[in-house]
Formats: structure tokens, C-alpha cells, sequence
């Protein structure tokens, strides 16, 4: 097991590596922006004695890199700084958005992911099939179309005609499981549809790439099942580029939500950017901005560490 | 066992196949690959299919299992397996006879076994999965097939990972695996091919054994004569899918009527013509190499020389350091201890160290010509790509010189220097990378197992070609091979290389007569021969020695 621990413990290191230099880049980025927190705060009461008063009291009269490293330590100690918008600490009014930007994710991964395996898979079993041309044709008109498109159908169909799920998803954190399942299942089908074409499809590449290889001819010629091949001998050799193209997703899932929660009005952290921006909260651009991209690096890690796992060599060392 | 299974030959039709006919999809056309053959096998009973690449041995082989590869149609014929006509069985029916009545055995263990699951799994996926016995008792046969089959630690070895056990234990352990239900037919489909001459002998041994044993019938498929002689009861030879010849081991052996099957018969005949040491300083000095991969070391201390004109071979199995030792010489891995002199004068260690001049004289030619030329440039591109970085020729200097290459290797240039190299054969490819490698007007040039990939008749082409331009240019060659049949055929000199040192070197007559060391005379001992009784006679040998040594001991 040494050489995994290795592998998975440089991994690790060189996440966090990549994680310092996005947050240089953030911080960077901000840094360059045309006029600054004290300016914007004062907004028309700006004289160049109040700005200058008040960048004192922010601490923006430091150098940059002092402010750099004082807000990263800061965020290593979950002290994200404070809202200008509503003066409330970041970490707080993040928590509840990113738990329920995560709660939005895993429904929709619950959903999509072992769909998207089980379409991929049998869409490989039975290849060029007509089922196999109806799944890759309904996944590619489902990716195709913007995500707020999918989701103005989802409302039309299942909410305004039907009436089974309701069309706004707002929870709270009183909102019992139960309930919050049921709010959300409109974003959640409207998130699977955009991310299944894109797994399923890379389930049935991988798959179908393998089925040319000598051990698949083997089993074959052992007589077994075209199912059993598949599950046993397939699947498990293309676990790698199947988790990468999940984890990938997942991170949309995370990351992209945006549009989506802006059409269901789901009080998840996209939201928060797009409120954000839109009233120049720079601080909490900045933090959501370097939550998004640990989410990305971690969950890359996990799929780097996921692949080295499902390989027998490396599991098994000689 | 008596001689090749002749005395448990019933009478008893096993297998029918009669005008079996074989298609291919090129693109959209469909080729004919087999055309019309007869294979009748009784129970017990071995025939070897023999013929180069392409001649449709393996196909047939599948085919007796009512299996085509993708891309591959059986067009027409009947197949008849103990009675049941598989050509109109259903696909259930099918599967129901393969793996259980009739087990397949694969060139390459390596790739056949699935790297994600233990042997042992793997040996029990048949019985568990046709319903013929319970896992449990399925482990104990594997177990004692393990044993049988004279497998290290037949407890255990089956909950290895394939990765983890060697080469020549796969291939057992496959062959186990297709004993698994006791097949009334096992297809053996180049089962040794892969494999050194040392491990070679008892996988040959242990299925031999097997088959005898559990009274199996096999259809056995090689493109080596001697193998097949010391394995079948009846051989056929194949050819562009037709049969060209077809009659007992004994009879075909001493006495092949087809021009074709006389051919095949005389391969090995080639022999270089003796050369003479000329100049006394030697082209290359490996003087004294140590060399290793990160921590594991992989050379020991070696020594030898080449001089212009001459041939050294460099033998031995693979993992012996045969092919490091090149890359020592090339620059390609610096040594860790002691140099390499081109002329006595001392090489840097590394490859981008060294002067364009340097790289000029030292020149290689790769086992695989697939994967060592481009196969998306031009024949033009690829020759012409040494003789602009070495030489600067351009232009209508350029164009004249890769003619000129071409008609050395025996191409005709009009013809072949704007395609591209998946036009053209195995042993045409092999020629442009000689090509290539004469571009660069070397003194020196490394084979690397140049022959091993190529057909018998078109490997003794690639030597005949490699020889007269020896002569033409004087060139040095470091043969690289683990063929000692090549060995005999283009060496002036011997290096016998095991586990990273050099057991024996010496002249090409030193070498091959006796008294040997030990390992060389294992080595040597291990080259199949055309006779039948080879392989009963050796294996008779070794066991006369083993008592010989035991009784010593005690």
C-alpha cells in the first residue's frame, strides 16, 4: 500500500499548491480592478480625506502583499473578512449558501450519476442498437440546449401544467429533508439533464474502447454472458476516464449552478456571486471566487486519487 | 507420455469443419481470409496449423469455437463439434459449448488475463458461471491444476494479480484456466510465441503433459516448425487461407512434398559469410559498464567490443540487460560506472552531450518497425529526415540520395517514396527503417530484435539484406536477440548476457561447441529442433542430470 500513500499524499501537496497560486491570481485580480473598497463604500461622499481615512481603517493603506497574506490567513482560520453590502461576517453568510449549493449538487449527482453509468453501459451492450441511438440522441438535444431553456420546460411541463413540484425552490434552514428534496427537484432534474449526456457518453466510449482488447475476446471465449462481460470485465477496467468525466461534472455541478439557481430563485452560493458582483461586494467575490476553486481542486484530487485506485497495479504492487 | 499422443488417438470424429470459408471487412469490402478448408480432428488427437502471418491460422482456430472476431464472418461451411452442428446452433447454445467443451489458450497471457481480477477468479468464471460446480470446488481444482502444472506455491499463487506473477507462470496458469470445465478441445493459439527459449521448453512440456493426460483433444497454432513438430499428431500448412499441405508430424517433417512447405523447411539455412578482422582497433569499447534504472541496478561490470565489419550478438532472456546495454552505447541511459569509446576515443554519457557527429556513427533499428516510423509521413520524410539533420542535403541532392537508399534496401524508388507506411508489409517497413538508419552513413549499427516481429521467410530476407550491407559498408553490428537460430545465422561474435552480467563471450564457434557454461548450454539446449523426439529427448537429458545431481549431493 506504500506506493499509494505516496501518490496520494503528493497529490495532496501539489493541490494545495495549485489552490495558493489560484488564490494569488484572485487576490490579484481584485487588486487590479479600477478603484478600490474605500471608494466604493463612500460611494458619492468620496473626498480624497475621507477615502484616505477610510482606507486607513480598513488597512488598505498596507502594501499588497501584506493585505495578501493577512486576508489568506485569515481565510486558512475560516475568517473570510466582512460583507460590504450588509456588514454581516462573509463565513456566515457563506456557510448556509455553500450547504445548500452542496445539498443541490448531491441531488442532482444522486440522480444523474448512476443513471448516466447505467444508460453509458447498457448503451454499450447493446451497441448501434436503436435504444442506443435513442439514449445518445435525447442526451445530445438535453446538452445542447442552454441550462435556463431546460429549466423554463421543467417549469412549464412539471410545474405549471402538471403542478407536481413547484417552480421557486426557496428552503430554508428550517426546511425539513423531506421538503427540501421535493423543492428542489426541478433544479436537480435541470442540472441531471445537462450533465448525464456528457458521463454517459464517456461511460460508453470507455467501455467500447476495451471491448477490442484480449481479455474481453477471452471472456468471450469462455462463453460467458454479454452482460456479465460487460459488468465484470469491462466496467472495471474503465473506471478511470468514467470517474474523471463524474468528478468533472460534479465540480459543474458545484461551480456552474449559477443560472440555475438564479431561475429558481435557490438561495445557494451562485446566487450570492451573482448578488455579489452585481452590488461590487468585493470581498465576497473574492472568498466565493476561492471556494469554487478549492471545490474544483479537490474534487480533481479525488478523481486523481479514485483512478490510481481502481488500477490493480498500483493497488496490488508486486 | 509416448511419442506426440499416438497410441490415445481414438478413431472417434471430434471436430468437423468442412469448407469453412472466412471473411474480412476492409473498409467496406468484405475479403475472403479463409477459402474452403477441411479440418477434421479426432478425440485425443493434436493438429498443428502452421503457416506465416496472414495464412488464417488463428481464424480457423476461432472458428472452431463458432467465434469470429469483430470485423470477421464465417461466409460458409459447417462446423460439427461432437455431433452438434455449432454453424446452426443458437448464440445460447454456443456460448454453452465455449469455455466448457472448448477452451481457448492466447498468444499473449499477459493481455488475455484481465489485469482487475485475481487468477483464481478468473480460473472459476467459467465452471461458476455455466453452473457445472460451486466456487469452492472450482478453487480446489484450480489449486490442483496449479500444482500440475508445476506452479510455485499452487496454494496461493492463484489469488495473485496477473502483474504479479512472471510471463512464462501466466501462460500456465492460462492453460490451467482452460482445463478449467475439462474441455474436450483446447485451441492453443501461439501459446509460446511470447515467450524465451528457457521458459518456453516447459510451458511445451506442461501442455503436452495436460493433453496427454485428461486424453484432450487441441488444435495447435504456431508459425514455428520445430514447436509444432514436438507438439502435433498431424500438421497443416497454411497459406494465403488455403491449405497447402496436410499430413502426419513425422511424414511432413522428413518428407514435405509442396514447394512452399520445402521453403519454410529450409529457413533456417542462412549463414553470413565468415569476415575477417581487419582493423585491430575496435569501432566501440563498452569497457567496464555499470549501469542502472534509479536504484535497481541492471548492469554488472560488462565488457566487450565491436569492430567494423563484424557482427556481435548479444543473447540472452529477456530482463538480461541486452536491450540497456544498447541504450548505455547510444547515450540514451548514462552509465553509472566505467565508458564508452567509439574508436578509443571516450563517449559523454549522455546522449545530448554528444556531437552531432557522435550520433552520426551510432545507428538503431527497433524490434517493432509499426511504432518506430511515423505513420504519417511519407517514406520521402522519414529517410529524408536523417539526411538534412546530419548531412544538410536538400533539394535535388536530397531527392537523389533517398533513391539511392531505396535501391540499396531493395525498394523500387519510384514505387515507394511518396507512400505512406501503412501501405507496406512488415518486412517492408523493416527496410525503411534500415534505410533511415544507412542515411546517416553510419559505422555502427544497433538491431535490436529487428527479426523477432517478421515471418520466418521475410526475417531471413532482413538478415540476407543486413549481411550484404555489412559487406558493402563495412558496417559494425550489435545484433540484439534472444533467437539463437539468428544468432547461429549472422553472429562473428557472441555476448551471452544473464540477469546483467556477461556469463560467456567469444568468436560464433567458441560459443556453439561444447564445453559450454552452464547457462549457455541451458540456452542452447532450449532451441526447439525440427526433430520430434527433441523435446522428449531433452526433457530426458535434464532429468538423467538432476538425478545425476542429486545423487552427487547426498
Amino acid at each position: 500500500m506504500r506506493p499509494i500513500f505516496t501518490i496520494v499524499a503528493q497529490r495532496l501537496a501539489l493541490g494545495l499548491l495549485v489552490l495558493f497560486a489560484v488564490s494569488l491570481i484572485i487576490f490579484l485580480g481584485v487588486e487590479l480592478l479600477p478603484g478600490d473598497l474605500a471608494e466604493e463604500i463612500l460611494g458619492q461622499a468620496a473626498t480624497p480625506e475621507t477615502v484616505a481615512a477610510m482606507r486607513k481603517e480598513l488597512g488598505l493603506d498596507l502594501p499588497p502583499y501584506i493585505r495578501y497574506f493577512e486576508w489568506l490567513g485569515g481565510m486558512v482560520q475560516g475568517d473570510f473578512g466582512t460583507s460590504l453590502a450588509s456588514q454581516r461576517e462573509i463565513s456566515e453568510l457563506i456557510g448556509v449558501r455553500l450547504g445548500n449549493t452542496l445539498f443541490l449538487a448531491g441531488l442532482a449527482a444522486a440522480i444523474a450519476v448512476p443513471v448516466a453509468v447505467t444508460l453509458g453501459v447498457l448503451a454499450a451492450l447493446y451497441r448501434n442498437s436503436l435504444y442506443d441511438r435513442a439514449v445518445n440522441i435525447f442526451t445530445l438535444t438535453s446538452i445542447s440546449f442552454p441550462e435556463f431553456f431546460i429549466a423554463y420546460i421543467l417549469i412549464l411541463f412539471l410545474s405549471v401544467n402538471a403542478g407536481w413540484f413547484p417552480s421557486l425552490s426557496n428552503v430554508t434552514v428550517e426546511t425539513p429533508l423531506w421538503e427540501r428534496i421535493y423543492r428542489c427537484m426541478l433544479p436537480a432534474l435541470t442540472l441531471t439533464l445537462v450533465v448525464t449526456a456528457h458521463m454517459m457518453r464517456m461511460t460508453r466510449a470507455s467501455i467500447i474502447n476495451l471491448l477490442s482488447s484480449p481479455y474481453i475476446e477471452m471472456a468471450n471465449l469462455k462463453g460467458l454472458k454479454r452482460s456479465h462481460i460487460i459488468v465484470r470485465h469491462a466496467l472495471p477496467n474503465a473506471w478511470a476516464p468514467i470517474v474523471n468525466v463524474i468528478v468533472i461534472n460534479l465540480a459543474y455541478l458545484i461551480v456552474g449552478v449559477v443560472v440555475v439557481e438564479v431561475v429558481f430563485v435557490y438561495p445557494g452560493l451562485g446566487q450570492l456571486i451573482v448578488d455579489s458582483v452585481q452590488k461590487r461586494d468585493l470581498p465576497v467575490v473574492q472568498a466565493c471566487s476561492l471556494i469554487f476553486a478549492a471545490t474544483y481542486i479537490l474534487l480533481n484530487l479525488t478523481a486523481d486519487i479514485l483512478s490510481i485506485v481502481t488500477n490493480p497495479r498500483l493497488l496490488h504492487p508486486r | 507420455m509416448s511419442t506426440n499422443g499416438k497410441n490415445n488417438t481414438g478413431n472417434e470424429v471430434l471436430l468437423e469443419m468442412r469448407g469453412l470459408w472466412i471473411e474480412g471487412q476492409v473498409e467496406d469490402d468484405w475479403q475472403e481470409i479463409v477459402k474452403g478448408i477441411d479440418v477434421t480432428l479426432r478425440r485425443g488427437e493434436v493438429l498443428g496449423l502452421i503457416g506465416e502471418s496472414g495464412a488464417g491460422k488463428s481464424t480457423i482456430g476461432l472458428a472452431a469455437m463458432a467465434f469470429a472476431r469483430p470485423g470477421c464472418r464465417i461466409s460458409g461451411g459447417t462446423i460439427v463439434f461432437d455431433g452438434v452442428d455449432l454453424m446452426a446452433a443458437s448464440e445460447y447454445k454456443k456460448r454453452s459449448v465455449r469455455g466448457v467443451r472448448i477452451a481457448y489458450v492466447a498468444q499473449s497471457a499477459a493481455a488475455a488475463f484481465n489485469p482487475a481480477h485475481q487468477l483464481i477468479d478468473q480460473f472459476v468464471e467459467s465452471p461458476v458461471q455455466h453452473g457445472i460446480k460451486s466456487r469452492s470446488v472450482a478453487e480446489a481444482d484450480a489449486k490442483d491444476l496449479y500444482k500440475q502444472l508445476l506452479l510455485p506455491d499452487p496454494d496461493n499463487i492463484g489469488y495473485r494479480y496477473p502483474h504479479q506473477v512472471s510471463g512464462g507462470q501466466l501462460q500456465r496458469a492460462m492453460t490451467a484456466m482452460a482445463m478449467a470445465c475439462q474441455p474436450d478441445l483446447i485451441v492453443f493459439d501461439e501459446p509460446t510465441t511470447a515467450l524465451d527459449v528457457t521458459t518456453q521448453i516447459e510451458v511445451l512440456a506442461t501442455i503436452r503433459d495436460i493433453v496427454d493426460q485428461f486424453n484432450t483433444g487441441a488444435i495447435y497454432i504456431t508459425h514455428d516448425l520445430a514447436v509444432v513438430a514436438q507438439m502435433a499428431d498431424r500438421i497443416m500448412v497454411l497459406r494465403y487461407g488455403e491449405l497447402v499441405e496436410e499430413a502426419d508430424t513425422r511424414t511432413i517433417m522428413s518428407d514435405p512434398r509442396a514447394d512452399y512447405t520445402k521453403t519454410l523447411w529450409a529457413v533456417r539455412s542462412f549463414r553470413k559469410t565468415a569476415a575477417q578482422q581487419q582493423d585491430p582497433t575496435p569501432l566501440v569499447t563498452v569497457d567496464h559498464v555499470t549501469a542502472a534504472y534509479g536504484d535497481i541496478p541492471v548492469l554488472h561490470d560488462i565488457s566487450f567490443e565491436i569492430h567494423a565489419g563484424l557482427t556481435v550478438a548479444v543473447v540472452g532472456e529477456s530482463g538480461s540487460g541486452k536491450s540497456t546495454a544498447a541504450r548505455v552505447i547510444t547515450g540514451l541511459l548514462p552509465p553509472k560506472e566505467g565508458r564508452v569509446l567509439f574508436r578509443d576515443e571516450e563517449l559523454p554519457g549522455n546522449y545530448w552531450k554528444r556531437s552531432k557527429d557522435q550520433l552520426r556513427h551510432a545507428q538503431m533499428i527497433y524490434q517493432m518497425p509499426d511504432t518506430a516510423i511515423n505513420p504519417r509521413q511519407r517514406i520521402r520524410d522519414i529517410i529524408g529526415r536523417p539526411l538534412t539533420f546530419y548531412l544538410g542535403l536538400r533539394g535535388k541532392e536530397l531527392d537523389q540520395r533517398i533513391r539511392a537508399l531505396l535501391e540499396m534496401i531493395e525498394l523500387d524508388p519510384s514505387q515507394f517514396i511518396e507512400r505512406y507506411p501503412a501501405e507496406l508489409s512488415g518486412g517492408q517497413k523493416q527496410r525503411i527503417c534500415i534505410a533511415r538508419a544507412l542515411a546517416a552513413e553510419p559505422d555502427f549499427i544497433i538491431c535490436d530484435e529487428v527479426t523477432s516481429a517478421l515471418d520466418q521467410l521475410v526475417a531471413e530476407e532482413i538478415l540476407k539484406l543486413l549481411d550484404r550491407l555489412q559487406q558493402e559498408l563495412n558496417l559494425g553490428y550489435m545484433f540484439i536477440t534472444h533467437d539463437l537460430a539468428t544468432v547461429r545465422a549472422i553472429a562473428d561474435e557472441v555476448v551471452v548476457m544473464l540477469q546483467g552480467e556477461i556469463v560467456e563471450q567469444g568468436s560464433k564457434d567458441e560459443i556453439f561447441t561444447p564445453p559450454h557454461h552452464e547457462y549457455t548450454e541451458l540456452l542452447l539446449s532450449s532451441v526447439p529442433e525440427m526433430d520430434p523426439d527433441w523435446l522428449d529427448r531433452v526433457l530426458q537429458q535434464r532429468k538423467e542430470k538432476d538425478v545425476k545431481a542429486s545423487a552427487q549431493m547426498s
